[in-house]
């Protein structure tokens, strides 16, 4: 009997899939409107007025807030818990909800963090951990 | 004060928690037949309905075909538990403007029944959206999104536990004075039915840091109609007709640089109130959508009750109970909390609004004369919606 996984994105879904594609090399895409300045995430297809240009993160960033999960539903993260989720502010301006791989007493508000990369056989999910941190 | 321009003529609550064997679309009518004997009229008379889809795909063609109706306005709107407040609002429009005179919002779930976990569920995604895709691989709860949301609120305020557990308390000293509730609470299955202090609450355990158990919401069945008329319909109707003053609608989801402690609420309270020529400070009556703790916390600062930040001591003391004077009651029914939650509660703040409105409610306050049903839908610290109504008696 396998081990549950974690669930994955689901494709054909075409606003997603570029940034899913980049996991697979390590790279955390987010998108600039070339028109407004403004940064755009998540990504979504450019519209006629609003010109999204892809661009790659450094992967640092700070704990906006967070929650420790302790109950789920789903044979994975029931087995997983408890683990944090958070809302981390990353340096280029995006705000990106994604696990904290770190002991849930350890995390905290205003926790800089950077990226680490899960590795599946379709894409590899970010997750994040404690900048500095092996 | 505006022009009053509709008026919630009859309302009904399905007293039962468990409804084991029934379907949403029985409730929907068996609340439905209620409600407008609550009103003294009749399917004939309905001209208009509201739906927020819950029974199912083209949710406003089954209805008006299970109930026999020709509507000549349908409103499908489906925005989660405030669907209800927009409902209400649109019907006020609409009758407004002439388009219909007997508006009928229905609701009904078997949410208990069918054992659905609404809270700590797993999300099936059937149909991949870039939301699902960008957050389904992180198990956040729907009580995580809200905990997300307390967690900051707790640290750029200074918001304490105890404080969000005041909320808890009060939904459950007015829950324990509803008998519905009370046998609601026994149906589903929780072994203690009385009052409830901070200390059980804090001691309750932890579904996501930091909402405990006893700040969330229950799940049960239920089910509510709501029908709301024209002035000149209002004249002949059984009971005193409840008018509604004014509504606001807005909707919240994620930014770069949101700020998560406020909620749609800060948008559509302040535009119902203005509309309606009322203040916060007269409102008798407040029902929030008390999903969690945190959520009524939330929308006392956006609604004008507190300032930003001070929601906390506001709630301190147990100064929303309905015996209390010099702050209005808070949800006294017993609330999602405490009474009924069965997916989307925002029909329930409608309904004791108006029970209050005409001194029918359980833990009734004295003279009640003004009430705002503030719905919220979706998740907190992600999309959600925001429905305000402000409702007042003659």
């Amino acid at each position: 009997m396998t081990s549950p996984t974690r669930p994955l994105p689901k494709f054909p879904e075409p606003d997603s899939e570029p940034f899913w594609q980049a996991t697979k090399d390590h790279r955390l895409l987010y998108q600039l409107d070339a028109v407004s300045g403004d940064v755009v995430f998540f990504p979504r297809r450019s519209t006629p007025g609003r010109d999204l240009e892809w661009k790659e993160s450094a992967g640092f960033g700070t704990v906006y807030t967070y929650t420790v999960i302790r109950q789920h539903g789903h044979p994975f993260f029931r087995a997983r818990a408890p683990y944090v989720v958070a809302y981390v502010d990353l340096d280029e301006g995006f705000r990106m909800l994604a696990e904290v791989v770190e002991d849930p007493d350890t995390v905290h508000i205003g926790q800089r963090v950077a990226v680490d990369w899960e590795d599946h056989d379709e894409v590899s999910v970010p997750v994040f951990r404690a900048a500095g941190a092996a | 004060m505006p022009d009053r321009t509709a008026a919630i003529a009859g309302v009904y609550e399905h007293p039962d928690r468990r409804v084991d064997g029934l379907s949403k679309l029985q409730i929907k009518a068996e609340c439905a037949a209620n409600a407008l004997a609550d009103a003294g009229l009749s399917w004939s008379d309905v001209d208009a309905i509201y739906d927020a889809g819950e029974a199912g795909q083209m949710s406003g063609v089954t209805i008006a075909e299970y109930l026999g109706i020709n509507p000549r306005v349908v409103d499908t709107t489906s925005v989660g538990g405030s669907s209800y407040q927009f409902h209400a609002a649109h019907a006020a429009r609409d009758i407004a403007a002439g388009h219909a005179k007997v508006a009928l919002l229905t609701y009904g779930s078997t949410a208990k029944s069918d054992e659905r976990a609404i809270g700590t569920g797993a999300r099936i995604v059937a149909e991949p959206t870039p939301q699902t895709n960008m957050e389904a691989p992180y198990g956040l709860t729907l009580i995580g999104n809200y905990a997300l949301a307390a967690r900051r609120h707790m640290h750029e305020y200074g918001t304490t536990a105890e404080q969000l557990a005041e909320i808890a308390v009060t939904t459950r000293a007015h829950a324990v004075r509803n008998p519905d509730a009370v046998r609601g609470l026994e149906a589903i299955g929780l072994r203690h039915t009385g009052e409830i202090t901070i200390d059980d609450v804090l001691s309750s355990r932890t579904i996501a840091d930091p909402l405990h158990l006893l700040e969330c919401c229950l799940v049960t069945d239920g089910g509510g109609a709501v029908v709301i008329v024209a002035p000149d319909v209002a004249r002949d109707i059984r009971k005193p007709p409840v008018w509604i003053l004014g509504t606001g609608e807005a909707i919240g989801y994620p930014g770069n640089a949101r700020d998560i402690t406020t909620s749609a609420a800060a948008i559509s309270g302040p535009a119902a109130f203005d509309r309606a020529g009322v203040r916060p400070d007269e409102i008798d009556i407040a029902m929030i959508y008390d999903s969690f703790t945190i959520t009524v916390l939330t929308m006392l600062e956006d609604l004008g009750f507190a300032k930003k930040g001070e929601g906390g001591q506001y709630v301190e003391g147990g100064r929303l109970r309905w015996d209390r004077p010099g702050a209005p009651a808070l949800n006294t029914d017993g609330g999602g909390l405490s009474s009924n939650h069965p997916g989307m509660r925002g029909i329930f703040l409608l309904i004791e609004a108006v029970r209050q409105l005409r001194g029918e409610s359980t833990s009734q306050v004295a003279g009640a004369r003004l009430a705002v049903a503030h719905g919220n839908g979706g998740q907190l610290a992600s999309r959600h919606s925001g429905g305000t109504v402000i409702l007042g008696r003659d």
